[in-house]
């Protein structure tokens, strides 16, 4: 017979567990050790790990975007760009600048100034923001995304709109895991500072949010220059797989992916980016038997999906993994240690 | 020097003359009443106060200080705050996470701090949530800490939004229409706890009511406006008797 009780508080203890620091710490480092192993005994196939790569590069995409769409509340539709700016720079700088011995000793740098590259431009379509909002600024994005692509079709020295090509192939699992997890950490760390709680404040009430002495010029810019260095590293990362990239591999269909995989997942919550990007990657992986056919099948699942759960998988909900134990544990704190409080009539 | 001076100041919608010629002057630890009809522009003071309009003409300033073009979280940052007629709670965050929000101002770390969660970061995050769950308790809202604000009844949410104002540190906190869709009982509470605000955290308070019992025996000096124009300002009881004040909340009496 089990006792009801028990399993309660083992499942309590279990979930405490679970979130303490070290055991979050140890169980990032033991899976960072894994992305070594994978490619080196070849314990899943090469396909598997591609496969692995496009789902840490798009939950990249899908976080950072949901630090916009989700969090901040706004409409970008123009995320493809700002890969297409990481993607073209940290290219461009491992091509033509680092000599190749030491190409995979550089990286990281080539994919931060991809990184940086496109967190300058994001940085330009912040400004309309400050005025801007709603559709009005999705319509800023789009036209962002498409002065980008075409930007890229007519300067010959990035090959134009045959695309760019000569990278080497340095973009590996771990390399993957790596950016995925900083991503990851950095745009929680942010969402759960007073930045973060500035961008939802915008969110619900942009006026109420600066009379509450929220600056909302600054939380913007730093909503955009965060968001949009996390898609030009997943750019980066996105190059140096493929090793070929054009134009066309940005355009408004890229967009759409990342927006799909955000309201899928859930806005506003990391957990979900994360599921939103495993579940289409896959999806998409797992469909393509069925050739033309998934194109029909996956805005299907869509539609339903904003029928059924319009605000995703976990919209506006955190597993507790996420959120910091200064957070988590706030008012259970507060109510051990408070003192006699007097409060009014 | 006066915490508040509000001189002359006119402000226009297209054209439409909002308010005229509006003259404040606010010591510390005030407790002062906007009453009048509807349209008469009392939260537009409000507004220009806290820097979401652009006055036509005139000047405010709060300890001397020029109000007039900042930006309107530099205006709260220096210590004014208020709330709204229509609660404007951010509905879908915890209610400690709207308290929370109050505290950008007074935090100082910046953002590559904040993405890496390191020193300053850390230790002032625990600072505001100490202060934040003691404003909470304050205001008897810990209990809720963590449920959506939208989940908390009317009244609790007032309080709410009260609290906010508050967390800002503010010298000088706005009251439009605290009492609006409340019922007696509740004004009576809601008076207790206006005073208890005032000399709990040392503020001067300007409401915005149309509820005269609260009015009356609160404030200790009202300003009417009628039709953007200050018709009236003293004690209550002069205000009570004031045939302008009558004339325009009643009508005039039209000579037979």
């Amino acid at each position: 017979m089990t006792d009801p009780l028990i399993g309660k508080s083992l499942m309590g203890q279990a979930r405490s567990l679970a979130n303490r620091q070290w055991f979050k710490g140890g169980l990032v480092a033991a899976a960072f050790l894994l992305s070594f192993v994978i490619p080196a005994t070849g314990l899943l196939d090469q396909y598997v790990q591609l496969i692995l790569m496009y789902i840490g590069i798009n939950i990249i995409l899908t976080v950072s975007l949901n630090l916009i769409n989700g969090y901040m509340g706004e409409f970008s539709v123009g995320h493809a760009g700002f890969m297409a700016v990481g993607a073209y720079t940290a290219s461009v700088i491992s091509v033509r600048l680092f000599p190749v011995p030491w190409g995979p000793w550089l990286f990281p740098v080539a994919v931060a100034a991809g990184g940086l590259a496109a967190a300058v431009t994001g940085l330009l379509v912040a400004f309309p923001s400050f005025k801007t909002r709603g559709d009005y600024l999705a319509i800023v994005t789009l036209a962002f995304g498409m002065i980008v692509k075409s930007a890229i079709e007519n300067i010959d020295a990035l090959g134009g709109p045959r695309g760019f090509l000569g990278m080497e192939r340095l973009t590996t699992l771990p390399w993957v895991f790596f950016w995925t997890a900083l991503s990851i950490l950095a745009i929680r760390n942010l969402v759960y500072s007073r930045f973060g709680r500035g961008i939802l404040s915008i969110r619900e009430d942009e006026i109420a949010a600066e009379l509450s002495t929220v600056d909302t010029r600054r939380v913007k810019m730093i909503a955009f220059v965060v968001s949009s260095f996390f898609a030009g590293v997943a750019g980066a990362l996105f190059a140096h797989l493929l090793q070929f990239i054009n134009p066309r591999v940005f355009d408004i269909i890229k967009s759409t992916d990342i927006l799909i995989m955000v309201y899928l997942g859930g806005i506003g919550s990391l957990g979900g980016s994360i599921i939103g990007a495993v579940v289409y990657t896959v999806l998409l992986e797992l469909l393509r038997p069925l050739g033309v056919w998934r194109m029909v099948l996956m805005p299907l699942v869509l539609v339903l999906l904003m029928i059924y759960r319009p605000k995703g998988i976990m919209g506006l909900r955190e597993f507790s993994w996420f959120v910091p134990g200064a957070d988590l544990f706030a008012s259970r704190r507060w109510h051990r240690k408070k003192g006699t409080v007097y409060g009014p009539p | 020097m006066a915490l508040l001076e509000i001189d002359h100041l006119t402000h226009r919608f297209g054209g439409l003359l909002a308010l005229s010629d509006f003259n404040l002057s606010l010591d510390g630890n005030e407790l002062v009443g906007i009453i009048g009809p509807n349209g008469a522009g009392k939260t537009t003071v409000f507004n220009l106060i806290s820097g979401v309009y652009r006055p036509t003409k005139g000047s405010i300033s709060v300890e001397g200080r020029e109000l007039v073009g900042l930006a309107p979280n530099r205006i709260a940052a220096l210590g004014i705050a208020r709330t709204f007629q229509n609660i404007r709670l951010f509905k879908d965050l915890s209610v400690l996470d709207n308290v929370r929000c109050a505290n950008y101002g007074q935090a100082g770390y910046g953002a590559l701090l904040a993405l890496f969660r390191l020193g300053r970061c850390r230790r002032e995050e625990a600072v505001i949530i100490d202060r934040s769950m003691e404003l909470l308790t304050l205001f008897q809202l810990d209990g809720h800490a963590e449920e959506p604000s939208r989940n908390l009844p009317y009244g609790l949410q007032r309080r709410l939004e009260i609290a906010r104002a508050l967390a800002t540190r503010p010298k000088l906190l706005l009251l439009d229409e605290p009492a609006a869709g409340m019922n007696p009982a509740e004004i009576t509470r809601l008076m207790g706890l206006i005073e208890w605000v005032r000399k709990a955290f040392n503020v001067t308070i300007v409401l915005i009511e149309h509820q005269m019992q609260l009015v009356m025996n609160l404030c200790e000096r009202l300003v009417v406006l009628d039709f953007g124009v200050t018709i009236a300002e003293g004690k209550p009881h002069e205000i009570r008797s004031d045939s302008r004040v009558l004339a325009a909340y009643l009508g005039e009496e039209q000579p037979a």
